[in-house]
């Protein structure tokens, strides 16, 4: 019988049935940051277990951060007892720790894929809901909770029920100027915060062939705002190139292995699908958030929809929206004046996002009373970018520089707007209050986040005059 | 675990859509180890601008201050995996959550705790809402997930459905690393299967610290 590549990948994990129904899926790659992993090494602590494969478990401080020069582990009040409960657990455990202080320290969906640490074909896991990010090289990742977490650690199996196939087809070539942030934004509007609910997310077609792996890592991160269970892109040659020699992959005799087995990942010709969804990407031009949930989107040249025109079902939700972002039916979202400006995450910080961004400002100052921020999605991206003078090109404009960590995206580490501003944030969530009490965020690519910060207002990047440089 | 057979308790309605798990359990400024998960649910809803309590807001009428069944909307608990999302409610004297469907993650996180989560069928879950707001905190209604029905005044008896192995594992309490660790033995023959078939899979191996250090690159490294 034809198979996706999820039910192969699936399969093979298949380590047995519980007594309870659940399928023991094997995780070849468990990732840890500090939000949690205090509670599971207590947990296991007090019930004498000890962690099986700390060998194929990693950590990772990143949520409570600080971003600023100079960072340690009191910068921010609030994180610091987790950043220690973390390391001490990883000391006892003998897990490897990317520490605040590590040279490849960042947010574990950006470290892991680019040390090689998750592979095509792999299941990931993370106590994080972005934790599909890596499904971007084609790894089978899920986010987790904390009990889960000490299950893994114990046991490096995850206790699942088995998820239903879906596949988003992605036809068409994307228009200059729009990436895969605008992509997945109009996918989550179209078909619900649910959408996705009870299903791991094949993501196929010409549109994802096209995209760089940073891209489809954009689009496997944002998966979870639908409601997906996991999402993943099949590998090919471009997963495979941007793979090798990166430090945690297999080497020499054993990458040639490793390479043949996964060209043989993918869905069978025919296999089917629970549910298939198509999008025509030919058409779309960049998109942004207007509301408070990730499916109030639209396109940038669009408005604030009408109630009247939307369907019965997210009317409440847009009124309720509309109060809270100070916005009335029918404007216009270009022009709409804002205060703050958040280039990261594990969306859309890796080196591709800042060199889209750094285009769009270079040459020019982000617009008076605005501040602009970015902050690397790990400390080596942030090496990478100063070594090709993207820093310089930020911190010219006018914008703040900061040291990796999850930072504004939840503003766990106390980076946060102040009360009523309006922000264009590159983030994965524009809930009320995430981005700090009466934050306005609006969702929105690394170009059209850079091309606000130098307009002083929501602005399509296409459309800025040329720079002075 | 603390094992669920059965609550009664005041059922609170939050009849909305899409309540996430930032607005449950916001990401606050101040916190430490020992978080004060009673204090953080729902923290800002509870809340009117000036820090004092919103005495609209459900949870703080007088008469749902002690519920223990939260009645709600579609895909509650939707957003961040943060476990503290159902460590709240627990904290609060929620035992049951009754929604039209629930976020995939927050579901499991319930399982993990004993927390029940009830799935409302369309149309007696439609009704079994009406019920809830029309008693308004005045009588309790019973959880029983032994015969799977809830009770309560001004109606007959709502049959619910949850598949059989959660609702084991609810009533006994089960342990669920204990229950996996059953299958210990099959976890140890799938690594050695797996070594064999896909070796690169049971070897996370820094190749510039195996460089370094030939004779150590089995073990896993770490830096104090």
């Amino acid at each position: 019988m034809q198979q996706t590549l999820f039910d192969k990948i699936w399969n093979f994990h298949r380590v047995a049935q519980r007594a309870d129904g659940r399928d023991l899926i094997y995780i070849d790659r468990h990732v840890l940051h500090e939000l949690h992993a205090h509670h599971a090494f207590a947990q296991l602590l007090k019930q004498s277990r000890p962690v099986r494969r700390a060998d194929l478990t990693f950590a990772v401080q990143d949520h409570t951060v600080a971003t600023g020069p100079g960072r340690d582990d009191e910068t921010n009040p609030s994180g610091s007892a987790f950043i220690k409960a973390m390391r001490e657990g990883c000391r006892s455990n003998r897990i490897r720790l990317f520490d605040i202080d590590d040279p490849e320290q960042g947010i574990s969906h950006v470290v892991a894929p680019e040390l090689g640490i998750v592979l095509p074909g792999a299941t990931h896991a993370v106590p994080d809901s972005h934790a599909s990010t890596v499904g971007g090289v084609g790894a089978l990742a899920f986010g987790c909770g904390t009990s889960e977490l000490a299950h893994i650690l114990a046991t490096q199996v995850m206790a699942l029920k088995q998820p239903k196939n879906m596949r988003v087809q992605l036809d068409g070539r994307l228009a200059a100027g729009v990436t895969a942030k605008d992509v997945a934004l109009r996918i989550i509007a179209e078909i619900g915060v649910a959408g996705a609910r009870g299903h791991v997310v094949e993501y196929a077609g010409a549109a994802v062939g096209a995209m760089p792996i940073e891209q489809r890592m954009t689009l496997c991160n944002l998966n979870i705002e639908m409601g997906g269970r996991s999402g993943f892109v099949a590998p090919d040659d471009v997963t495979f190139e941007w793979l090798a020699r990166r430090p945690f992959v297999p080497q020499g005799a054993e990458w040639d292995r490793a390479l043949r087995h996964w060209r043989t990942l993918a869905s069978d010709e025919g296999a089917c699908f629970d549910r298939e969804v198509t999008l025509d990407c030919a058409t779309l031009e960049p998109q942004i958030t207007w509301g408070t949930d990730p499916t109030q989107v639209v396109g940038i040249s669009g408005r604030v929809p009408d109630p009247a025109a939307l369907d019965p079902g997210r009317r409440a939700a847009a009124a309720s929206a509309f109060g809270y972002m100070d916005l009335t039916p029918g404007t216009p979202l270009l022009g709409l004046p804002i205060d703050r400006v958040f280039i990261g995450s594990c969306t859309n910080s890796r080196l591709p996002d800042l060199q889209v961004a750094a285009a769009v400002i270079r040459g020019r100052h982000v617009a008076e009373g605005v501040v602009a921020m970015v902050v690397p999605g790990s400390t080596s991206v942030k090496r990478e970018a100063e070594a090709a003078g993207l820093d310089r090109v930020f911190r010219e404009a006018g914008f703040l520089w900061g040291e990796s960590g999850c930072s504004m995206c939840a503003g766990g580490n106390g980076d946060r707007g102040e009360p009523g501003e309006r922000c264009v944030s590159t983030t994965n969530r524009n809930f009320e209050n995430r981005q700090g009490p009466k934050v306005r965020t609006h969702l929105a690519s690394p170009a059209t986040a850079a091309a606000s910060a130098i307009a002083g207002r929501i602005a399509d990047a296409r459309q800025l005059a040329p720079g002075s440089a | 675990m603390q094992p669920f057979t059965r609550h009664t308790g005041i059922a609170a309605p939050l009849i909305k859509d899409d309540i996430n798990t930032d607005q449950i359990a916001p990401i606050l400024h101040s916190r430490g180890l020992k978080e004060d998960y009673r204090a953080m649910l729902f923290h800002r809803a509870r809340r009117r601008e000036d820090g004092s309590e919103d005495p609209d807001f459900v949870l703080n009428k007088p008469r749902f201050r002690a519920a223990g069944i939260l009645v709600t909307g579609e895909n509650f608990g939707a957003g961040s995996s943060r476990e503290s999302a159902v460590w709240s409610m627990l904290a609060n004297g929620i035992r049951v959550i009754a929604a039209k469907s629930f976020a995939d993650i927050y579901r499991e996180n319930c399982l993990q705790n004993g927390l029940l989560p009830v799935v409302l069928g369309s149309a007696l879950g439609d009704q079994f809402i009406a019920r809830v707001l029309a008693v308004d905190g005045k009588a309790p209604f019973t959880v029983d997930l032994v015969t799977q029905r809830i009770s309560g005044p001004t109606g007959p008896d709502i049959a619910f459905e949850i598949p059989a192995a959660d609702r084991t594992r609810l009533i006994e309490g089960l342990d669920d690393i204990g229950l996996t660790l059953k299958h210990v033995d099959e976890i140890a023959s799938w690594e050695v299967r797996a070594r064999a078939a896909q070796p690169w899979l049971q070897l996370a191996r820094d190749s510039r610290r195996a460089a370094l250090n030939k004779e150590c690159e089995n073990e896993p490294t770490q830096k104090i």
